[in-house]
């Protein structure tokens, strides 16, 4: 916050001017995990709900994306921590208190299930593949039974997974623009929109498409009134947050936020999915991709513009 | 114990020798800085006024960048000091985004970095690098919990305040105004 007319800094090369510290790793792996969340989340919901036969495309080849995106998330995240080598300092403690301890621990439960998940389907997705050795086809048919266990263990931690990515900005109020309770349920409901649109894209009938087509319409309402809410709520904060949400309303950031975000992420896939629901002949892969890139631009923007905004100088 | 620093911004001259005697006490590395020596102009001319103040870490009661840090390496010991374990320390950043003060800097050898109060120093009762080369002694430290203490006493007698209060980290740096 600028009250003074002139204030210097502190001049120091690698410390000021910005305190941009999270580069694109971090969104990237926010945009990731969002997506491997929801993905999982879809999947579990269905076979709970014992409609596996219906949407096969969910359960079956949408969670091949999973575990890749968790790994090449994981590895951006590694990518940006400067002490690397001792990463394994979050697993010798639980701390309740900060966001990224949570994270790491349901990623250390999510990633093995994951990838489980995704190995007892293989051979479904791809009848041709043949393991060659008999033991890991005794661990397939040893895992295959507890699918409805991995389901429900699944959906609490794809939901933990899904609003932490949130959190984790959220929970920072030093930064004002990152500091609002609506960012967590904001990333969740973007997380499972942009898995409902890998659901479109792998759907293996207009039963399933459509479904999903459904259900990304509402997840992205609702998205749209979170971001409301976000906007308000900045309005009505603090002198920081009113200062911080000028650079989303005429500051630096806002032809990205309202072409990216609001337009091309959010208006114009819903639109083209509520044509494709009433009939009409649109490629569904289009809505699906324009959701996808809406959502990794959302991480982008608010991890860039976050660090920017602060309460000093 | 609740150890506090009280800098008096009207004797200060912005010399930055408190900068330099922190770096040289603390090794720190060439191009960071634990402590800084802020410039403030405000009013409108001809009624402007300024004011210099040294400021770094403001070992917080309620230090959020404890709060979020996921290996505990940042943490607070005796006297409310805020230090961080080099070797607790993964580099996520995490603590850098939560300080309202931007008082950390990662090192270069990747462990995240700041003000210690000069720990060391004070465990064996000596005061702060900063504080004891002050040429003009407007820096003081000492035990607010002590009522009778230097720092509680300037705090009594004289208007002060602390940096970004609205952020709600409760700091333990005053500035006398």
């Amino acid at each position: 916050m600028k009250e003074e007319l002139f204030i210097s800094g502190r001049n120091i090369p690698n410390v000021d001017p910005h305190l941009h510290i999270w580069h694109w790793p971090i969104p990237l792996y926010l945009f990731l995990g969002g997506l491997a969340a929801g993905i999982l989340f879809f999947a579990a919901l269905f076979t709970v709900l014992g409609k596996e036969d219906k949407v096969p495309g969910a359960i079956k080849y949408a969670p091949l994306v999973a575990p890749i995106a968790i790994v090449v998330g994981l590895v951006a995240l590694m990518f940006d921590l400067t002490h690397v080598l001792y990463f394994w300092r979050l697993y010798t403690t639980i701390r309740l208190e900060s966001p990224m301890s949570w994270g790491a621990w349901v990623l250390m439960a999510m990633t093995p299930i994951s990838f489980l998940w995704a190995f007892i389907h293989l051979r479904e997705v791809f009848p041709k593949l043949d393991w060659k050795l008999k033991w890991i086809y005794e661990l397939e048919s040893f895992f295959k039974p507890y699918k409805k266990l991995m389901a429900w263990a699944l959906l609490p931690l794809s939901i933990v997974l899904g609003i932490y990515t949130g959190i984790l900005l959220s929970a920072f109020n030093a930064r004002p623009l990152w500091n609002n309770a609506i960012l967590g349920p904001l990333f969740l409901t973007s997380g499972l929109s942009t898995g409902a649109a890998i659901n479109i894209l792998t759907a293996k009938s207009s039963y399933e498409r459509h479904l999903f087509g459904k259900i990304d319409l509402l997840l992205i309402t609702v998205e749209l009134f979170f971001i409301i809410h976000m906007i308000m709520g900045y309005y009505s904060g603090p002198a920081v947050q009113r200062e911080a949400v000028q650079l989303l309303m005429g500051g630096e950031f806002t032809v990205f936020f309202f072409v990216f975000i609001i337009s091309m992420g959010l208006i114009f896939p819903a639109i083209l999915e509520i044509f494709e629901l009433m009939g009409a002949k649109v490629w569904a892969a289009i809505p699906a991709i324009l959701v996808l890139i809406g959502g990794a631009c959302l991480r982008f923007l608010m991890v860039d513009a976050g660090q920017i905004t602060r309460y000093l100088y | 114990m609740r150890y506090a620093m009280v800098i008096d911004t009207l004797k200060c001259v912005g010399c930055s020798d408190c900068v330099v005697a922190c770096q040289t006490e603390n090794d720190v590395p060439i191009g960071y800085c634990r402590d800084w020596v802020v410039e403030a102009v405000a009013g409108k001319y001809p009624l402007v006024e300024i004011e210099l103040r040294s400021e770094r870490c403001n070992h917080c009661s309620n230090a959020p960048c404890v709060r979020c840090c996921p290996t505990g390496a940042s943490h607070i010991v005796e006297g409310g000091i805020v230090l961080v374990t080099a070797n607790e320390c993964i580099g996520c950043g995490a603590c850098i985004e939560s300080c309202p003060y931007d008082a950390r800097y990662t090192h270069p050898e990747g462990y995240v970095d700041k003000c210690t109060f000069c720990y060391h120093r004070v465990k064996k009762g000596e005061l702060p690098a900063c504080v004891s080369v002050c040429p003009t002694k407007c820096m003081y430290f000492g035990d607010l919990d002590d009522e009778s203490s230097e720092v509680s006493e300037l705090l009594k007698k004289r208007k002060h305040k602390v940096l970004a209060p609205e952020a709600g980290t409760k700091p333990n740096v005053y500035y006398l105004i």
